[in-house]
């Protein structure tokens, strides 16, 4: 491209400077009436008057204007084919969004007396029910406030639940394959992790993971379907055998979406696994949350969740169970004493996400949801038999996929990598799939187009990176340098790694001549 | 079903080209008797209007704070959003887009996380803040943790004006990380001196966290107390609830805080029944690298253009595994999307005006509350929330309010169910959604029910 | 001064007692661009194989161990500021401890230059 514009701007793709580079000071986007002159009681701690925050002034138009002009520099799911394994990026509907906002609903402050939310209640004690059921299990604690803080919260669950057996165990079993928020979160709460080899077949030695039983393991973290895509056909038996050596069973349930009422994961012999509403039910992903992460729980380790809690007693009544009333309330109504761990949230979780997973899963219905697990397997598995003869897709001869296709970079032109495969799906028009994750492949590409998605959507996609991956192999060095068509170039990383700014400064002027 | 755009013909063909026999076959992995054939035992799907019919019919169960006046705070506080928040945060590049992982096509959420981190940075007059946290009970536990990795200590001293809530959620973070949490129970009675908190440092004390305002709404120079930690080699956290007050109190860098974290939900985000929040966390340069969470900063790209990626990304999970500063991964960008727009909304006079509002209308509340018997204004100092004393049990006296359609304050005892001394007071915010005659309605009900 | 190499990818220029401790040429480019050093304080006590520091890349933490035991007296402070000293100079500028050895016997663990290039060229094949 020879031709430079005037602006920087290209047609529709345009520039736009920082906020604080276009405000002025005596400007503002809001109205406000002017405070009736009191007397101050901010006990001598009143901003000095002349002291600058720093923030810069705009109108609402400007504003506006501001905001829409960065939106169109980000790719949604609502933009096109957004196929990040393991994010589940399905289709967010609208009238989830719609209900969330609610009055009576949206306006609710969390410390009002119970009397005045029992439609709040009823709602988390609704959404807590169709995940119960979904799961087959007892128990869930609705307030982790993401599929992280979920983790957190199972293997806090364990840890309470072992502290109350008396038992020292501390070493946790984690496949070398699972996500990084697992090994994180076992530290976190006092083990050490003893990663589990995988089988040539993608899923974790039985014999490995066998030998490595003993009485002081805590637990295993296991994600199922895997985060290779594949379902752990020995699941049971590690269930089994964890639970024979004295040890639980937590799930990382991030990949429900291809088992949702097909599956109950009861039946597979979890203890605890974490539900990323934002994932399987179709809470938006919002460029990085909020998410939320209800967790089941089994029969061992109910009495240890987190506070608060909801229960509905005999007369129908959902209540709040906080703090110091809940052993009392567990004694009266339920006839067991609670071990809580503790609280995890500030209040009761997230609940304009309890709304918006239960609006998703009352308009599928327990017929429509056993159709989104096998859409999304269908879908998955269509992607994987249409890319392997261009791509090496390292477990494709040990069967069916679930809901995500794993692929490796093995047979690219020397010099070429995943990374240009993403980025030269970019150029085309798509969000690439993950990159780089699981570990255990090498240059893995993980392919996830959830049940949202049409065929036609579908074969364009394999079009584009069959398009994609032919160049790779063929060695066109454009790839290298892609994306061309994207608002921005590849970004230099390791300038803002080695001096990072990560906040605007005015810039010095230069000291006026005398 | 509307979601779903697969037909029965394209399945039948796309197991075709798959070569299985039926859907099932994908399954065969499933251990024996574990795939379900039939739906599980909920209801069948149903169309929107059904659901939103649904939905109404429990949102009318509940008394919001739009349709009653409300005195509601203690860590939450309902402010006005401006239409333009909802508008943006609504639009699907927004709220359809994931972590930006890709930024050459996330530039938009990469922006404005950049903008956000300088917003946090100047509200709280701190060098650096991160791309948020879960709420400010998270950020508070957070702090603890990063304050005992920098110090290389395991002690946290929490000051007694706390919310109990923060406390609480501290507490569970520390308890299976050796880390012990010290510190004495508040009073709304008792505010702790310096001295008092000086004499909890010990060379073993990794921090010490006080809150500003104070979960019972007073303000504190805490200038003393950072000096007294530093000289012992803690780090002063300072916590804070109400994101609006750095309009009109000093700001917590002044004091000479080395963390600064607490709740945004103020700035541009629905009360919501508690959440989704947005914890905002920011520190001084020094110790960025110790920092939780995501990080934007600004670089170029291969044309020299400036652009922005996530970054200082060795401290996370994905990287780091066990080893990382914390196992956040997902945290709260649309709420933070929510508060940028309504600080860019705001601006300097704007925010300005905005605390200065909040605090004339809980003066116009203490200076009203103040003529009515059996209520006495504890606090010296405040805010736009302060401890009233009354003369009956005050979790009676917010039913009997709430009889009379208000909703007139948070009782200490549901913070602190355990304390039978606090059973006479109640926490009252108000704030720019506040009038005069929410106020006149609630000294009249309040002088009723104390009669 | 004799130089002698671990198979932790880590250089020792032996001067006395003091090991000046970097990572080697062939660490520096697999890591690719550094962009962080985490250094130990002086006066800390380490023990052979214990975390001495973290070199970081982009996308990547990589701990860097103590080769013998003993006690830091030294850290390069200039990477604090100019992390790509690493890769400039890996083997000379690009320094990241001084430690005082307190067995001197634990140096006869470790590789000459010939038998660390052997060593890195074993690991390609």
């Amino acid at each position: 491209m020879t031709f430079q514009t005037h602006t920087g701007n290209r047609g529709l793709v345009l520039e736009e400077k920082l906020i604080f580079e276009q405000g002025e000071a005596g400007r503002s986007g809001v109205d406000l009436p002017d405070p009736a002159p009191v007397k101050s009681r901010l006990g001598g701690l009143a901003r000095d008057e002349n002291s600058e925050i720093g923030l810069p002034g705009l109108s609402e138009p400007q504003v506006v204007r501001h905001f829409t002009r960065l939106s169109q520099k980000n790719f949604g799911i609502d933009s096109g084919f957004f196929p990040l394994g393991s994010c589940t990026m399905k289709h967010n509907p609208r009238l989830n969004e719609k209900v969330a906002r609610l009055p009576g609903i949206a306006d609710l402050h969390p410390m009002q007396p119970e009397s005045t939310v029992q439609g709040a209640l009823e709602l988390m004690d609704q959404c807590a029910h169709w995940l119960l059921v979904l799961t087959g299990m007892p128990a869930v604690a609705m307030s982790p406030a993401s599929g992280a803080q979920g983790e957190l919260c199972g293997m806090m669950a364990i840890r309470a639940a072992l502290d109350a057996r008396g038992e020292n165990r501390r070493r946790v079993l984690v496949p070398e394959s699972a996500h990084g928020t697992n090994p994180a979160t076992a530290a976190a709460c006092g083990f050490t992790v003893d990663s589990i080899p995988a089988t040539a077949d993608g899923r974790v030695d039985l014999a490995a993971f066998e030998a490595k039983l003993g009485d002081d393991v805590a637990g295993i973290m296991l994600t199922n379907p895997n985060t290779c895509g594949l379902f752990e056909r020995d699941v049971r038996k590690i269930a089994d055998l964890v639970h024979a050596a004295g040890g639980y069973f937590y799930c990382d349930g991030a990949n429900f979406n291809a088992i949702v009422g097909r599956v109950r994961p009861a039946d597979l012999g979890v203890d605890a696994m974490h539900i990323n509403l934002h994932k399987t039910f179709s809470t938006p992903h919002g460029g990085g949350g909020p998410g939320s992460g209800p967790v089941v729980l089994s029969e061992a380790l109910a009495a240890f969740g987190p506070l608060p809690y909801t229960a509905r007693t005999k007369d129908g009544v959902v209540h709040l169970v906080e703090e110091e009333q809940a052993d009392d309330f567990a004694e009266e109504h339920f006839g067991g004493k609670l071990q809580s761990f503790g609280r995890m949230t500030a209040f009761h979780g997230q609940m304009g996400m309890y709304t918006r997973a239960l609006a998703y899963m009352m308009s599928h219905g327990a017929d429509g949801l056993k159709q989104v697990a096998e859409d999304a397997v269908l879908n998955a598995n269509y992607m994987l038999r249409s890319l392997e003869d261009v791509l090496d897709a390292p477990f494709a001869d040990s069967g069916p996929c679930m809901h995500e296709a794993l692929f490796s970079d093995k047979g690219m032109a020397e010099g070429f990598s995943t990374l240009d495969i993403a980025k030269g799906l970019i150029d085309e028009g798509y969000h690439p799939m993950t990159v780089y994750f699981p570990l255990v492949v090498h240059g893995a590409m993980l392919v996830e187009p959830t049940e949202t998605e049409s065929k036609a959507a579908m074969d364009e996609f394999i079009g584009a990176l069959r398009s994609v991956a032919e160049r790779a192999k063929a060695g066109d060095e454009a790839l290298k340098s892609a994306p061309h068509h994207a608002p921005r170039r590849r970004l230099d990383e390791t300038q803002a790694a080695r001096k990072p700014v990560l906040v605007w400064k005015e810039p010095e002027l230069p000291v006026a001549a005398e | 079903m509307r979601y779903l755009p697969l037909t029965q013909a394209d399945r039948a063909s796309m197991l075709e080209t798959i070569g299985a026999g039926s859907v099932d076959d994908l399954y065969c992995d499933v251990p024996e008797g574990a795939l379900l054939k039939e739906p599980v035992d909920l209801p069948h799907h149903l169309g929107e209007m059904q659901v939103e019919r649904d939905m109404a019919k429990l949102a009318a169960k509940n008394m919001g704070t739009a349709s009653a006046p409300s005195f509601l705070g203690a860590g939450a506080y309902r402010h006005h959003v401006p239409a333009t928040v909802d508008y943006i945060i609504q639009r699907g590049e927004f709220l359809t887009a994931y972590t930006p992982y890709q930024p050459e096509i996330a530039q938009g959420t990469l922006q404005y996380l950049f903008e956000f981190q300088t917003q946090v940075a100047s509200i709280t007059n701190m060098d650096v803040a991160n791309a948020s946290m879960w709420d400010g009970a998270t950020s508070c536990a957070e702090a603890v943790l990063m304050a005992c990795r920098a110090t290389r200590r395991k002690k946290a001293v929490l000051s007694g004006g706390l919310h109990p809530h923060y406390r609480e959620v501290t507490e569970t973070y520390c308890q299976y990380s050796d880390t012990q949490v010290a510190g004495r129970d508040g009073h709304p009675e008792h505010q702790a001196t310096a001295d008092e908190l000086d004499d909890l440092i010990d060379d073993q004390t990794a921090c010490v966290v006080v809150q500003y305002p104070d979960v019972f709404g007073r303000l504190d120079d805490h200038t003393k107390l950072a000096e007294a930690c530093h000289a012992k080699g803690a780090l002063l956290v300072v916590v804070f609830t109400e994101a609006v007050a750095f309009g009109a109190i000093k700001s917590p860098g002044s004091f000479g805080a080395d963390i600064v974290c607490g709740e945004g939900q103020s700035i541009g985000n629905a009360l919501g029944y508690g959440g989704p929040y947005v914890g905002l966390f920011a520190t001084t340069s020094k110790l960025v690298r110790q920092m939780p969470g995501r990080l934007c900063g600004e670089t170029v790209d291969q044309d020299g253009k400036r652009g922005f990626v996530l970054t200082l990304s060795t401290r996370e999970q994905h990287i780091r595994r066990e080893k990382a500063t914390s196992n956040i991964c997902t945290n709260s960008g649309l709420c933070s999307l929510a508060f940028t727009v309504h600080m860019s909304l705001l601006g300097e006079d704007g925010y300005r005006k905005l605390a200065a509002i909040n605090h004339e209308r809980a003066v116009k509340t203490a200076d009203a509350l103040e003529g009515v018997a059996g209520v006495e204004v504890v606090n010296d100092s405040f805010f736009n929330e302060f401890t009233v004393k009354l003369s009956k049990p005050a979790a009676e006296v917010v039913e009997a309010l709430v009889a009379r359609g208000i909703m007139g304050g948070v009782p200490l005892s549901r913070l602190y169910p355990n304390r039978d001394d606090l059973g006479a007071f109640m926490l009252v915010a108000a704030t720019e959604t506040n009038t005069d005659e929410d106020i006149a309605a609630l000294a009249a009900a309040l002088k009723e029910v104390l009669a | 001064m004799a130089k002698k190499f671990s198979k932790e990818d880590e250089w020792l220029e032996i001067d006395g007692d003091v090991a000046t401790v970097g990572i080697t040429d062939h660490a520096q480019q697999a890591l690719g661009d550094i962009v962080y050093v985490e250094l130990p304080e002086v006066g800390k006590k380490l023990a052979k194989d214990g975390d001495a520091a973290v070199v970081e890349s982009v996308k990547a933490a990589s701990d860097v161990y103590a080769p013998v035991d003993g006690e830091i007296v030294e850290a390069n402070e200039e990477l604090d500021a100019n992390p790509a000293l690493v890769n400039e100079s890996p083997e000379n500028d690009g320094w990241f401890f001084k430690i005082k050895i307190t067995d001197a016997s634990q140096l006869d663990d470790l590789m000459d230059e010939a038998g660390y290039k052997a060593f890195v060229e074993g690991l390609e094949d």
